[in-house]
């Protein structure tokens, strides 16, 4: 019994830990917004905290109230909620056509490097490299070339290109901790599965993988993260609508008269990007006979 | 299980000889050319069912000389021979089981996991695994352990999980490489005693790696007594104390038990071997 209800406490503690943490968030932003001066604080003339006023920073309960309210004036608009659920759902699918493909293509060229000593020298220089591409750089590029694919009934569409930027983002992490995850095993379990004449792929299956699932989680969150970001960002640079990226751009022109409108598709990235994390947490679940001799979670 | 039985001199089935080294030498070449010569010229044989311990100062090639046999090397000189095939057909052939001083379980893996996982790797069915794994854990006396992971074992426990393991193909040949290096005196000698009932048991024949002279004494056949830089075989000493299987605690209590390690001791300490025969035949 003792055993069963101990990882339950564990859970419940880190539940209420999260959830101070947020109430902790909340009440500096109300402190500060009645505590703070109205112009903000100033170091000579740079501005080091916000100003407090409605506009800048409205009250926390103006941004849950504008979320229950209509987009905008029209008599058929949607309430806001359900505009921001939408373009989240939007968001988050390409995202997760962008992590997966970034997943298996990490994946792949950790298996390469692995296998073949020289590739990795040859690969991982570059691998590194690709990620100080400015991301802005390469999404009008991507979207270019893009436009140029016509294979005979399938044509290039604009959230691939925002897929595929949020997979060249995705990717890097993955190849990496894969990489050290695939090289993990000890000296003695490879020779081990040597002496077993386990070839490389036997070897890959029952030795390299499972040993890799410790190294690989991390990384599947952080690439989960990169897509996310990547195309909330590549949609505003390929101007694609209908996803979060959009609205945040189009409501931050509203904050002039309806303060609570630009936290909305904010909420919404946060959500999309709860969502991956969370999703991501579920693999670490199903795989958690891999993870013994880890720290306990 | 399909083992040979127990073997004397000249088994009628089988009459290759387990391990036969013949003038095997092994030099590491480090950076910038500098070279150590792990094995000088070694020359040894095992014959099937004969249990023989490598014993030696550290660097002496004990370990060099095991993973020879276990194709885990390749020499620089001289050749191999495992049940009359070269060491890397014996590899692919199953024809030995290894363990080494760290158990290297898989910790993803279940007790019974780890003892399938060559049988699972060589393509055996589930229902012929099982019953094999349960036949092993019952030798090792882990049964109520079969679905443990290894997290939850002692460094004891572990290591017979991992003799079990080295058993599930039921080899002729045993490879260990200090495999009771990391416990502790009391368990060492307990899986001292199990060890040598296991080998009666299966009838397999054992190279066994170790530092300890009473434990190299208490197993062996033959004590195989090696010389650091290069590392060569300084001489093999005729042990045997009694029948595989029947020997017990109180062999370790006994006279020749005694005798037998002063000699060992004196011949790891440099004495020259001929005087010592004198010292053991008055
Ligand atoms: N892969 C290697 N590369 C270079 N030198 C090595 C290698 N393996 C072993 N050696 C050298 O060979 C010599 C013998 O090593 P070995 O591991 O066989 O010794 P050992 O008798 O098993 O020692 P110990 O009792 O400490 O385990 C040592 O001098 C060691 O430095
Ligand atoms: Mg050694």
């Amino acid at each position: 019994m003792r055993a069963r209800s101990e990882p339950a406490a564990a859970l419940w503690r880190r539940v209420v830990v999260g959830a101070m943490g947020v109430v902790v968030l909340a009440l500096v932003w109300e402190l500060y917004k009645l505590l703070g001066p109205a112009d903000g604080v100033l170091v000579g003339t740079t501005t080091v905290l916000p100003r407090t006023t409605d506009l800048a920073m409205p009250h926390l309960w103006v941004m849950g109230g504008r979320v229950l309210e209509p987009v905008n004036g029209a008599s058929a608009a949607l309430p806001m909620w359900l505009v921001v659920l939408q373009a989240s759902l939007f968001t988050l699918g390409i995202a997760a056509v962008g992590w997966l493909v970034g997943v298996a293509v990490g994946l792949a060229l950790a298996l390469v490097m692995q296998r073949f000593r020289a590739a990795e020298s040859a690969i991982l220089p570059w691998i590194i490299l690709s990620q100080t591409v400015p991301l802005i750089a390469i999404a009008p590029l991507v979207r270019r070339w893009g436009a140029q694919i016509h294979l005979g009934e399938f044509t290039w569409e604009n959230w691939m290109s925002v897929a595929l930027i949020a997979s060249y983002l995705a990717f890097f992490p993955v190849s990496v901790g894969a990489l050290r995850g695939l090289s993990s095993p000890d000296a003695n379990h490879v020779d081990l599965m040597r002496c077993y004449a386990a070839g490389w792929w036997k070897t890959l299956w029952r030795l390299r993988l499972p040993a890799s699932v410790g190294y690989l989680l991390p990384a599947l969150g952080l690439a989960a993260a990169s897509a996310v970001i990547g195309t909330v960002v590549a949609e505003v640079s390929i101007a694609l609508r209908g996803g979060i990226g959009r609205l945040i751009v189009e409501y931050a022109g509203a904050a002039g008269g309806d303060p609570g409108k630009p936290w909305a598709p904010i909420f919404g990235s946060v959500l999309v990007g709860l969502v991956a994390a969370g999703f991501v947490g579920l693999i670490g679940v199903v795989l958690r006979r891999f993870r013994r001799g880890e720290v306990a979670v | 299980m399909s083992v040979e039985p127990s073997v004397d001199l000249g088994a009628p089935v089988d009459t290759a000889l387990a391990v036969e080294v013949i003038n095997l030498s092994r030099v590491f070449t480090g950076r910038k050319g500098a070279t150590v010569t792990a094995l000088d010229n070694v020359s040894l044989t095992v014959r099937p069912g004969e249990f023989v311990s490598l014993i030696g100062p550290s660097g002496c090639g004990k370990s060099t000389l095991l993973r020879l046999i276990a194709d885990l090397d390749t020499p620089t000189r001289g050749t191999i021979a495992v049940f009359g095939t070269s060491a890397r057909q014996a590899r692919v052939n199953q024809a030995y089981g290894i363990a080494f001083q760290q158990a290297g379980l898989l910790p993803w893996r279940t007790v019974t996991g780890n003892i399938e996982l060559p049988l699972e790797l060589h393509g055996a069915g589930k229902a012929a695994r099982q019953a094999r794994a349960a036949e092993l854990l019952d030798l090792v006396g882990l049964t109520d352990f079969a679905a443990s992971y290894p997290d939850q074992l002692s460094g004891g426990m572990q290591q017979r999980v991992a003799i079990a393991r080295a058993l599930a193909e039921s080899p002729r040949l045993l490879l260990m490489d200090e495999p009771f290096g990391a416990l502790d005196e009391m368990t060492r000698e307990r899986m001292q005693n199990e060890l040598v009932r296991i080998c009666g048991e299966t009838g397999a024949a054992v190279v066994f790696v170790t530092h300890s002279i009473p434990e190299a004494v208490f197993l062996s056949d033959r004590v195989v007594v090696m010389s650091p830089r290069p590392g060569r075989i300084r001489d093999v000493l005729p042990v045997r104390l009694g029948e595989t299987g029947k020997r017990g605690e109180n062999l370790r209590e006994e006279e020749a038990f005694f005798r037998a390690v002063r000699q060992v001791r004196e011949l790891l300490h440099g004495e020259a071997p001929d005087r010592l025969r004198g010292v053991e035949t008055r």
